[in-house]
């Protein structure tokens, strides 16, 4: 039976700015949040934090890989130690297994892996304020520093909310291109952040649903910065490459309101489902990249998108027939996890057909649309004018006492799923049930000898001056229930070494029994 | 560093990148909307707005990301 569950991760790359300064040092001041909040709470932020070691943003699910000398500047994870900004790609492990770094100009911050759309929720929301504290904490600097969880300035760049998922390694990649474009190119109506401007310059007055359709240029790729792809092919699964793929998803928006994050995560994870068990719906746009844009601009939900096969289908039926395509494979007695992304995915479509105003209080695009329209007319502003402008920005800023967002959400007009206690716990506490619970726990307990770490690998140093890598190439071993007595148990990292099983020296040899 | 987005204006098939989009219509839509409501929300927003929008704006300038 179908069902949500799967290994799943958000990234946010967030808007950054100096008040007042708009020649401040992007990587420098990105730098300084991170380490803002690594600082105080003892917690190591370098570059050499990171083990690259498994990293190769140059792998392409195609099936070969880009060479360096081919590929763009910004494709690169990692700067070569010889440019001068590598000084401040600063990374950090935190104690909820979430990565905290410097990626381009922005500050980024990675959740740790999580196996519920509801989890996912959690540990996005624990990464907004975690980049909240980093603001409060140099507020009180000479160079205070904003950060903005949205993804353009409408100046022509945009910058990423990455979606991660692990999906079965033997499905055939054009399987999941063919499978999923309908599904992402239309998604946006469920889960898109809004925008005021259309264009990449915004040069055209008005407002869309995507802040980041405009952006892109491609249908399939392996590009994240430029020529940007509905569908990216990187193919860097950070687990057994045997087993798994991850399916790196860069066409979605940040959202803020967390109805519209469980349904971006939850409805794209069951449509995954639906392409492993070889049953999507059978449906080709006759032009994905046209598609995407012509959704974006069409507030009123009702664009004819032409399909391959000379019918045309509307943004809301699509979504219907992969809804309807996905309930049927969960059966009669889904999963309460399942159960609730339906329940919700059906009730936004039955709500953006009939009037996407009752949606206000549930996704960011008509939220924001919402706000933006009784501004403009109780002011008489144009499309165009700088307030409005404004408005679309300070939506997204992560200060309660400033985001628009979270002005609307403390006046009980945006439906929340977390409470503040939950999120508050997971600033700190890793998930339970990945391998994000040993890298938390870890961090939280070895700090001291925790030499480097990245999404499948610890490094610890043992005081016996080597150093001793444990590989964690399985996202659903190192969870608590497997490994929360050890951890427990153990005094000291060599004590916690021993109980896991990990005695080997040599790092670069590959036994599948040392795994944890 | 050469981070910066590159924009590409050429589209394919020539098609203009930018569909002509009618400024959104409320219509009955915004019957719907508690609109005592919304003005106090209104209200409260022009107390944290930044003051100087046009300011704002211009300099909210972001390098290209990911």
């Amino acid at each position: 039976m179908l069902s949500v569950k799967r290994i799943m991760g958000a990234e946010t790359e967030f808007g950054i700015s100096q008040p007042g300064n708009p020649y401040a040092n992007p990587m420098r001041d990105s730098a300084r949040v991170v380490d803002a909040y690594a600082g105080p709470r003892g917690l190591k932020s370098s570059q050499d934090f990171w083990d690259f070691e498994t990293e190769t943003p140059l792998a392409d699910a195609r099936g070969f890989l880009m060479s360096t000398a081919d590929a763009h500047f910004s494709q690169l994870t990692h700067l070569p130690q010889t440019q001068p900004e590598a000084q401040y790609l600063a990374n950090v492990v935190l104690e909820n297994g979430a990565r905290l770094y410097v990626d381009h100009a922005h500050p980024e911050y990675s959740s740790p892996e999580t196996l519920t759309p509801r989890d996912v929720v959690r540990w996005d929301r624990a990464g907004d304020i975690v980049a909240l504290r980093s603001v409060e904490a140099l507020a009180g600097t000479s160079e205070p520093v904003n950060l903005y969880k949205n993804n353009t300035d409408s100046k022509g760049s945009s910058y990423g909310a990455h979606e991660n998922y692990l999906v079965d390694r033997a499905i055939d990649f054009d399987d999941i291109v063919a499978g999923i474009t309908p599904f992402f190119v239309t998604r946006q109506i469920l889960c898109g952040a809004g925008r005021v401007g259309i264009g990449v310059h915004g040069e055209t007055p008005g407002y869309q649903i995507s802040s980041r359709a405009d952006f892109f240029e491609a249908e399939v790729g392996l590009e994240t910065t430029l020529r940007r792809p509905i569908v990216n092919t990187r193919d860097e699964p950070h687990a057994d490459p045997s087993l798994y793929r991850r399916l790196h998803v860069i066409l979605g928006d940040a959202t803020l309101a967390e109805p519209a994050t469980l349904v971006r995560f939850g409805s794209t994870s069951l449509v995954l489902g639906l392409i492993e068990a070889g049953h999507p719906p059978e449906i080709a746009l006759a032009d994905p990249l046209q598609a995407l844009w012509t959704v974006s601009h069409d507030l009123s939900l009702s664009a004819q998108l032409p399909l391959a096969d000379g019918t045309s289908a509307t943004a809301i039926e699509i979504q219907q027939r992969y809804l309807d395509a996905c309930r049927s494979a969960a059966g009669p007695a889904p999963d309460a996890d399942t159960a609730e992304v339906l329940r919700l995915w059906q009730e936004f479509l039955d709500a953006l057909a009939r009037d996407p105003f009752e949606l206000a209080d549930s996704i960011d695009w008509i939220a924001k649309w919402a706000l933006l329209e009784q501004y403009r007319r109780r002011e008489d502003l144009a499309w165009d004018h700088p307030k409005l402008a404004l408005i679309d920005v300070q939506y997204h800023d992560v200060r309660p006492g400033r985001g628009l967002f979270h002005k609307l959400e403390q006046a009980g007009r945006i439906r929340r799923l977390t409470s503040p206690e939950e999120v508050e716990a997971a600033v700190t506490s890793p998930p339970e049930d990945t391998r994000a619970w040993l890298r938390g726990s870890v961090v939280a307990k070895f700090t001291e000898d925790l030499v480097a770490a990245s999404w499948d690998s610890l490094i610890l140093a043992t005081g016996e001056e080597s150093l001793i890598r444990v590989p964690m190439k399985y996202p659903l071993k190192g969870t608590r229930a497997l490994v929360g007595d050890v951890v427990e148990s153990s005094e000291t990292v060599t004590d916690l070494l021993a109980a896991l099983g990990v005695t080997r020296l040599d790092q670069t040899a590959h036994r599948d029994d040392s795994e944890v | 560093m050469s981070g910066q987005e590159q924009i590409r204006s050429n589209r394919k098939d020539g098609a203009d990148p930018v569909d002509p989009v009618d400024p959104p219509v409320a219509g009955q839509a915004q019957q719907q909307v508690n609109t005592e409501a919304v003005d106090s929300i209104l209200d409260d927003i022009d107390t944290v707005l930044e003051s100087n929008a046009e300011e704002f704006v211009r300099n909210f300038v972001q390098k290209g990301g990911q």
